[in-house]
């Protein structure tokens, strides 16, 4: 095994893949939360707003997901064809979604009738909505571990899927993703429409914390797993107290109307739950319940060391880039949105 | 039917209609540089407006590009797991690099160019719209690289055995050139080329049939051309270049461009003609031993044929890659003539009153499209039954859990999804055109308010 500052080069390869899916989480979580709220807006220029806040940078936000995945095919092969094809109908159905969401923030304001324009914003809502839903559902089975035999080959049955652990889960990560770009939107407007925002994010705020104490209290009582290694390191137990904090602390940041700290905030909540899962699942990364001998682990899985080598490089030469692109834009379009003739 | 079938029909028709943006892209991305880099040498009004416009219709087909690309870097790991697993280190490393080099430059970019108008400094904003081309171009790269390997492959050992056996990459180098890859960039991105510029072309020549902005229709019809008219003879010369590298690289599939079976006999080339699997016999005109000259530059040394490789070894619908590939060439020459043709009475200062050649371009625009089309058909039917020449068999490449009623499904909601946003698509292009370029002037923008509010 080859190693780069003394760690694996399959570890590295884990950790930059947990990176760069934090990192769409984090910024596709904002764009997608906004489209979650969308509907809660109801005039047509607070819509156009919002949707301009994202306009010049969801895509951008998207294409961390595309890294991801290829990321993933890359480091760890076997991973990859075995959650996709796994997960086939909820994969397929994320793909219409992520069509569907596209097609409706590029569609929506070509025409100027107020039908038209409703039905977009509907399907908006509803795919940003659900796209963050299945994400979480697929997270959460994940977490739980999935029926894959010697062969990496899925054994369960579509239904298994959609369980009451991983349907919490899904609504965990839409709760949040609300929260995020909730404060994410606050920021980029003003006068009323920002004061109604930041009562969309205590709402959603208040969603999120429910969610995350039961599926805390969950995954104690369903993921034995998990429930070891918080045995093993009572540290780990700190993880959702700093998670709790972290939402106090939001609330806190928007009453003072520090609205780019408590978008931090929840981006660093974001990130923390995930992390989470990277811990409870290293050096597994997906679990079989058939058997803990079939496992995909980090060493069974990843590609070989030459080409985790190549990656590694590419991701260390691009990801300076990435993130110059990813500050330019954002400089570039900082402040308060103001609709013009190149808006949507 | 079963699952091969069903998953290949499903990969080719989202890859095909993938491809009917990106190619346009690609070659819009161009004529905006030059439309841009006129407007910022000259400060004339009418390149602002036309540059203006064209990024309108650009950003349209960029936001589907984007949103049927995403499918199909999925798609591999959902139908084609067992192929996944075997060229991981090898597609995902393109894939990757893809992801990294060129969609985040691409995409970060694309925010400035579409909503920077009035943000950033006409530098600035036109360094983005190069920034944008070249991004889409360095996609292309890596995708035909990663495509290419399955047609050639190179750089790499096989380790394991059955289910467990895979590729691993041994020479990176030599991977990303292996010996199709640099001819077929070219061949794709001429192509994407010529499917831009002649939608340019096509656009400005139904604004002539029209009287409608006629001015700015010729400036832009003028530039556009010259580029149309290198390509097209480009992308004869690197067709052959290709066809050279398939002869050498690829001979089952070179057999079935001609239709050519006897291993023993010199080879013909078909000008268009019908193939007969079952008596091996072609019906057309053609030119008398122009395949062995092409390659072997003489008439009289054979060309090995189809009967030379078992009936499980090479590809079933010989009339099929056969019609695809003549049709691509003839679109290729045709383009050709046609451009050559303007070319000169544009010189002689007589192509704008030529009413039928601007009915010709106002639907030339397909011409490209279908060159790209059926040019990938022929490709990729051409490779079957492998889906990595000579190692991997397209029905080994499947995923083993998933059956038959999930990829009808998923195939069925595809169709669907595609065909509304096809027409949808279509609607708004047409509608864009139809407005026309007039909307950056202060008299438009009351105008402009009532639509978007
Ligand atoms: C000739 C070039 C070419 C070819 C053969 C393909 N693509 Fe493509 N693709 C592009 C050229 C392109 C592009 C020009 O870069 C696009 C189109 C418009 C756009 O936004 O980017 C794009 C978009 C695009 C995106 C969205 C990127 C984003 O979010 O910005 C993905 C994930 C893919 N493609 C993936 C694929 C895969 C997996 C392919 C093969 C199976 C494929 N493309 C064939
Ligand atoms: C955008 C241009 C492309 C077009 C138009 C295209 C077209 C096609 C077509 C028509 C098929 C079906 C062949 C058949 O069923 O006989 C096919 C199959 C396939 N192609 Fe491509 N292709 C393109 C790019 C790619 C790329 C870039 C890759 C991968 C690097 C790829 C990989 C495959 C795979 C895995 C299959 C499925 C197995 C098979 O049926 O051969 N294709 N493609
Ligand atoms: C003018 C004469 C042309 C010749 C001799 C030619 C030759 C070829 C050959 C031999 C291939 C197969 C390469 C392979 O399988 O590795 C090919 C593929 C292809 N052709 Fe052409 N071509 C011509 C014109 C065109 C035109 C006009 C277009 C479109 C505008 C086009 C688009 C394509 C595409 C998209 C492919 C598939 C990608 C690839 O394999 O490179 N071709 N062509």
């Amino acid at each position: 095994m080859e190693t780069f500052l003394t760690i694996e080069l399959g570890t590295w390869m884990f950790l930059v893949i947990g990176a760069v899916f934090s990192g769409y989480a984090i910024l596709d979580g904002f764009d997608l939360g906004a489209g979650t709220i969308h509907l809660f807006l109801k005039k047509e220029e607070s819509r156009r707003i919002a949707l301009n806040a994202i306009g010049p940078v969801w895509d951008g936000n998207e294409v961390w997901l595309v890294i991801g995945g290829g990321t993933l095919f890359a480091g760890f092969p076997k991973v990859y064809a075995t959650l996709l094809s796994s997960f086939y109908i909820p994969f397929i159905l994320f793909l219409v979604l992520l069509i569907l969401r596209a097609i409706a923030i590029e569609f929506r304001s070509k025409e100027p009738m107020l039908w038209w324009r409703k039905l977009w914003d509907i399907v908006y809502s509803f795919s940003s909505t659900m796209i963050g839903f299945t994400l979480g559902v697929v997270l959460g089975n994940v977490v739980l571990g999935i029926a894959i035999d010697e062969n990496m080959i899925y054994k369960g049955g579509l239904l298994d899927i959609f369980n009451p652990y991983a349907l919490l889960t899904g609504l965990t990560v839409v709760a949040l993703f609300a929260l995020h770009g909730s404060v994410y939107l606050v920021m980029k407007t003003k006068d009323r429409l920002s004061d109604r925002l930041v009562n969309i994010s205590k709402t959603a705020g208040m969603f999120f914390t429910i969610c995350y104490v039961l599926l805390s209290i969950a995954t104690l009582v369903y993921v034995p797993h998990a429930a070891e290694d918080f045995k093993e390191t009572p540290i780990l137990f700190g993880i959702p107290v700093v998670t709790l904090l972290l939402l106090l602390n939001e609330r806190w940041l928007i009453e003072k109307k520090k609205y780019w700290l408590a978008f931090l905030s929840s981006a660093t909540l974001t990130a923390l739950l995930l992390v989470t899962i990277a811990i409870g699942l290293f050096p597994n990364i997906l679990i079989s319940n058939i058997d803990s001998a079939y496992s995909l682990t980090i060493d069974n899985s990843a590609a070989s060391q030459k080409s985790l080598g190549i990656i590694l490089t590419f991701v260390l030469i691009g990801a300076p880039l990435v993130l110059l692109y990813t500050l330019f834009l954002f400089r570039t379009f900082k402040g308060k949105v103001e609709l013009d003739d190149m808006s949507y | 039917m079963d699952v091969e079938i069903l998953s290949r029909l499903q990969f080719a028709f989202t890859i095909a209609f993938h491809y009917i943006y990106p190619p346009l892209s690609i070659g819009l991305g161009v004529a905006l540089v030059v439309f841009e880099g006129m407007y910022l040498r000259t400060k004339d009004k009418h390149w602002e407006q036309l540059t203006r416009f064209w990024i309108r219709i650009f950003a349209l087909i960029f936001g589907i590009g984007v949103a049927t690309g995403i499918v199909m870097e999925f798609e591999f790991g959902t139908n084609w797991a067992a192929y996944s697993r075997y060229v991981g280190d090898i597609f995902g490393s393109a894939l990757a690099a893809e992801g990294v080099f060129a969609f985040a430059l691409e995409s970060t970019f694309l925010g400035v160019l579409l909503f920077g108008w009035n943000k950033v400094s006409p530098r600035v904003h036109f360094f983005s719209t190069v920034m944008v081309t070249l991004g889409s171009m360095f996609s292309a790269i890596w995708i035909v690289v990663a495509n290419s390997w399955q047609q050639t492959p190179a750089g790499f050992k096989v380790v394991g055995e059955g289910m467990t056996a895979r590729a691993e990459i041994t020479d990176f180098w030599a991977m990303v050139f292996n010996p199709s890859s640099v001819d077929r960039i070219m061949h794709v991105w001429i192509g994407a080329f010529l499917a831009g510029t002649f939608l340019v072309l096509s656009v400005h020549a139904y604004y002539i049939l029209k009287d409608r902005f006629v001015e700015q229709s010729k400036k832009a019809f003028g530039v556009i051309l010259v580029i149309a008219t290198i390509s097209a003879l480009a992308q004869l010369v690197s067709g052959h270049g290709s066809a050279n590298g398939v002869a050498v690289n690829q001979p089952a599939k070179l057999a079935s461009f001609e239709g050519h079976y006897d291993s023993l006999a010199v080879a013909d080339m078909y000008l268009f003609g019908w193939v007969d699997d079952a008596t091996q016999k072609v019906t057309g005109v053609k030119v008398p031993k122009g395949l062995t000259f092409l390659i072997h530059q003489d008439f009289t040394t054979p060309v090995i044929g189809l009967n030379a490789f078992d009936k499980n070894d090479r590809p079933g619908l010989v009339n099929f890659v056969f019609q695809t590939y003549h049709l691509m060439i003839a679109i290729g020459m045709f383009l050709i003539g046609l451009t050559l043709l303007s070319l000169f009475l544009w010189w002689r200062g007589k192509l704008f009153n030529q009413r039928w050649l601007m009915i010709l371009f106002s639907f030339s625009v397909l011409l490209p499209q279908i060159g790209n089309q059926v040019g990938w058909y022929s490709a990729e039917v051409g490779r079957q039954p492998w889906v990595v020449y000579g190692l991997l068999r397209t029905s080994d490449a499947l995923s083993e859990n998933v059956r038959a009623e999930q990829v009808l499904f998923s195939l069925i909601l595809f169709t669907l999804l595609y065909a509304i946003l096809f027409a949808l698509f279509i609607y708004l292009l047409n509608k864009k055109i139809q407005h026309g370029l007039d909307f950056s002037g202060t008299e438009t923008s009351k105008h402009e308010k009532n639509i978007k509010l």
